[in-house]
């Protein structure tokens, strides 16, 4: 029975029409093979529209239907359950898309038009060879698991255990907390970052409900959403955490000291250390590569003198595999290495240092005890702060880290406030950019607290002085673009407002978990708007950092955002997983085998008994590497198999003009 | 002549650019390509309106008789075009296609037909402006090129 079809093309108001004759497409679509209908309306995703497609496979008895409209990454569920709400199978429907790459990217409105008619005819003759799938329903694992544990990961952790989640949280490093623990005060309400933090991180430690994993990383992850097998690296502490009780003798007594990383490369720590008092876990870590017992063979100075024997030389790597139903990623940012933007001679000289480095000497646990002092032990009297290094330049980062503007304030206001009000503060900035809530407020009140704001990009930090007051000091070059001429500003220090950028590690991390990072290198979300928080890999959310440059606010936010995802996964207990797999047909399959070494999934067995192929379809992604390449056809796509497709070209390929050759020479 | 194709220009007609305009057909990957295609109609980037894009889940499901078909079907040209090496949804679909696209560039000026006629290229979901960039040169390119064969066959 010839199949009948219903033809719906959308003006999008005149995002469409405005282009597209979208009257005319629809027209032209009634003509076509099968079609029963062809309507236009103004807006097909909204009510009206869907009960229009409702009541005609109802009353006209329809048993295809194409929708011209978005894209179907918009709006392809919407008409799906439109149709499925009028009695039709949902995969007996066809969208074809004539915005985003027909009305909005053709220039000439007859060519659109044309485009869409073609496209129209195309979804036509695809829909006819379209059958009946139905979805099948998968159990969904409780457990979540969360890979990160700063500020982000920690609130997504707690978020989820609270609801009676059990929560595997994966921390790389030897504590938790992340860039926030390196944090003195926090902008704009200036609430000391420690104060705010540790009272999360010990919730970590004391919720239940949370499997705490640090000096781990997950190495592998199997799986689709609901059922996901990640394995799990844990490199040795050499402490156990079990028998330390955090005393800190085995730091005291360590003789080896190496730079700190924790601190920016501005203090020292012992070869066993610990990031600050309030880490979580307590314990310290021995750092094989500084450690003398580890590295020579003998020492073992921690090991004699630790009166609970938890120091453990012989710990080795260990692997895990934990089961999840859901992943949260809240692996964090770097920060820019600003060494090569050499004008501002980071490394160079002594007093130019990083943002980060700079809320060190600000933190009471810090190398300093929380004063601002230079390298000679002196405050300085006059502090240079440069915007956007690395951020907002085509050289580096194009985008705007967001925090810097914010943060600067801060330096301003604790430098007036730690060393005097008689300390002079520059900012070059390009733009102020004070967003959030309370920060316009902070600007003003920092303005008034004497800070001088200067438009423009230094040109150069230099010691080369051309006057008696510039010896011995930091001269800023730059051009106040506001007055129009340039300044030379000679200081004591200079901190330079880093980029916050993607980790160096994030595209390998992406590959782990199968999700994608952009042009800037952050983790892609599902959609830049509506989907923030999603990725293209289902089950597998964002938070915080990971997927851009975010203040805290933001990163709890969006890992609220991430976790409430995530969670309701796990708390419907099941998800419904897409039907479109590979089938092999078993009367055509050779049992060539050669689809089975081309699965990236292992999903396809070889069924001895019968000599052929079969697909697992619960481990089948539908990704088509069997049916791409199957010498005898057997393998297929469920909704993209050869017919389907074959039928499309031939829809498009309706409109493709013959052009008359000239008889050739040797032409019979 | 490594083209067989008899051009107006050869007949001493004028340039066949003017009037010609290519049809051609993009076989996309759901993930990254026609991502990036939508990226490049949001950002309103106006494209040559010769290529009309087929959703495909990957680049690896694209069976090479599906390229043959839409050039036999008279499509002057057919882009395949999918994620990143190594940034392939389902881990390593693209390197198949990247393999079976070099095995059908090769097979096919055996037939006659010129293997610029085929295109692989990676384009990302975030790359709008490389996707509407390689739709505009590609183009470009096919209109230089003439049209294809197939189209004056009578029936295939």
């Amino acid at each position: 029975m010839p199949s009948r079809i219903g033809v719906y093309v959308c003006h999008c108001g005149t995002n469409i029409a405005g282009r597209v004759d979208s009257e005319g497409v629809a027209r032209h679509a009634s003509g076509l093979k099968n079609v029963a209908v062809a309507r236009d309306y103004k807006f097909m995703c909204s009510d009206p529209g869907q009960d229009m497609i409702i009541k005609d496979i109802r009353e006209m008895g329809l048993t295809r239907v194409v929708v011209a409209s978005c894209s179907p990454r918009l709006h392809e569920k919407t008409f799906q359950k439109a149709c499925q709400r009028g009695g039709l199978n949902p995969f007996l429907f066809q969208m074809t898309c004539i915005r985003e790459h027909c009305s909005w990217v053709v220039a000439d409105p007859a060519e659109a038009t044309a485009k869409a008619k073609t496209l129209v005819a195309a979804a036509v003759s695809r829909v006819n060879e379209h059958e009946e799938l139905y979805s099948r329903v998968e159990a969904v694992h409780p457990d979540v698991l969360v890979v990160g544990g700063g500020i982000a990961g920690i609130q997504a952790a707690l978020d989820i255990a609270r609801s009676g989640h059990k929560v595997h949280l994966v921390e790389r490093g030897p504590s938790i907390g992340g860039h926030m623990t390196q944090f003195d005060k926090t902008f704009p309400t200036l609430d000391c970052a420690a104060c705010i933090s540790t009272p999360k991180m010990v919730a970590v430690a004391q919720e239940p409900n949370i499997n705490l994993m640090t000096m781990s990383e997950v190495v592998e992850v199997k799986g689709y959403v609901g059922n996901y097998t990640a394995r799990i690296r844990t490199r040795p502490r050499y402490i156990n955490e079990d028998r330390c009780t955090g005393c800190g003798l085995c730091m005291e007594k360590c003789p080896k000291s190496v730079p700190s990383e924790f601190e920016e490369g501005l203090g020292k720590r012992k070869a066993v250390h610990r990031n600050s008092p309030q880490s979580v876990p307590n314990t310290p870590v021995i750092d094989p590569a500084s450690c003398i017992y580890l590295v020579k063979g003998k020492c073992g100075a921690c090991k004699q003198n630790c009166p609970s024997e938890a120091v453990d030389f012989e710990q080795q790597e260990s692997f895990l595999d934990v089961q999840a139903g859901t992943i949260v990623l809240a692996t964090g940012f770097d920060i820019l290495d600003p060494t090569p933007l050499s004008q501002y001679g980071f490394g160079r000289y002594p007093e130019v240092y990083t943002g980060l480095q700079f809320e060190r000497l600000n933190n009471a646990v810090g190398p300093t005890g929380g004063k601002i002092l230079m390298k000679n032990g002196q405050a300085p009297e006059s502090v240079a702060i440069i915007h956007c290094v690395g951020s907002r330049d085509k050289a580096y980062h194009e985008y705007c880290s967001r925090v810097c503007c914010m943060y600067a304030l801060k330096y301003d206001h604790l430098i007036k406030d730690k060393i005097g009000h008689h300390a002079r503060v520059f900012n070059f900035y390009i733009d102020m950019r004070c967003f959030g809530k309370g920060y316009e407020e902070f600007y003003r009140r920092v303005q008034e607290e004497g800070v001088t704001f200067i438009r423009g990009r230094p040109s150069e930090v230099t010691d080369q002085s051309l006057s008696v007051e510039e010896d011995g000091k930091l001269i800023v070059v730059a051009e106040d673009t506001l007055l129009g001429r340039p300044v030379r500003v000679a200081v004591d220090m200079v901190v330079l407002c880093t980029a916050m950028q993607a980790r160096h590690d994030a595209s390998e991390v992406a590959r782990v978990f199968g999700v994608s990072c952009g042009q800037d290198g952050f983790f892609l979300e599902e959609h830049p708007k509506l989907g923030p928080v999603s990725t293209a890999t289902d089950g597998i959310f964002l938070a915080g950092t990971c997927q851009g440059p975010k203040d805290i606010p933001d990163a709890v936010a969006h890992a609220s955002g991430g976790a409430g995802q995530a969670l309701s996964l796990a708390a419907r207990g099941e998800v419904s997983i897409s039907p479109t797999v590979s089938w092999i047909n078993p009367d055509i399959c050779i049992g060539c085998k050669m689809c089975v070494g081309l699965c990236a999934y292992s999903a396809i067995e070889f069924d001895e008994r019968r000599k052929v192929c079969v697909i697992n379809e619960a481990m089948c992604k539908g990704c088509g590497s069997c049916a791409g390449h199957c010498p005898s056809g057997a393998a297929q796509v469920r909704h993209f198999n050869e017919k389907q497709i074959f039928a499309e070209l031939e829809g498009l390929s309706q409109y493709v003009s013959p052009i008359r050759q000239p008889a050739r020479a040797d032409a019979p | 002549m490594q083209e067989l194709i008899m051009t107006p220009q050869m007949q001493g007609e004028p340039m066949p650019g003017a009037a010609f305009e290519p049809a051609i057909v993009a076989f996309v990957c759901n993930w990254c390509t026609y991502t990036a295609a939508d990226l490049a109609g949001t950002s309103r980037m106006v494209q040559s309106p010769n290529v009309r894009l087929v959703r495909m889940m990957c680049t690896g499901m694209v069976d090479p008789k599906y390229i043959i078909k839409a050039l036999l079907g008279g499509a002057d040209a057919v882009l395949i075009s999918g994620c990143h090496p190594g940034d392939c949804h389902y881990i390593n679909g693209n390197y198949k296609a990247r393999r079976r696209v070099k095995l059908l560039m090769e097979i096919l000026p055996r037939f006659g037909i010129d293997s610029r006629r085929i295109k692989l290229t990676w384009v990302g979901a975030s790359e709008g402006n490389e996707f509407a960039a390689t739709v505009n040169r590609f183009a470009a390119e096919i209109k230089e090129l003439g049209p294809i064969d197939t189209r004056s066959l009578p029936l295939l």
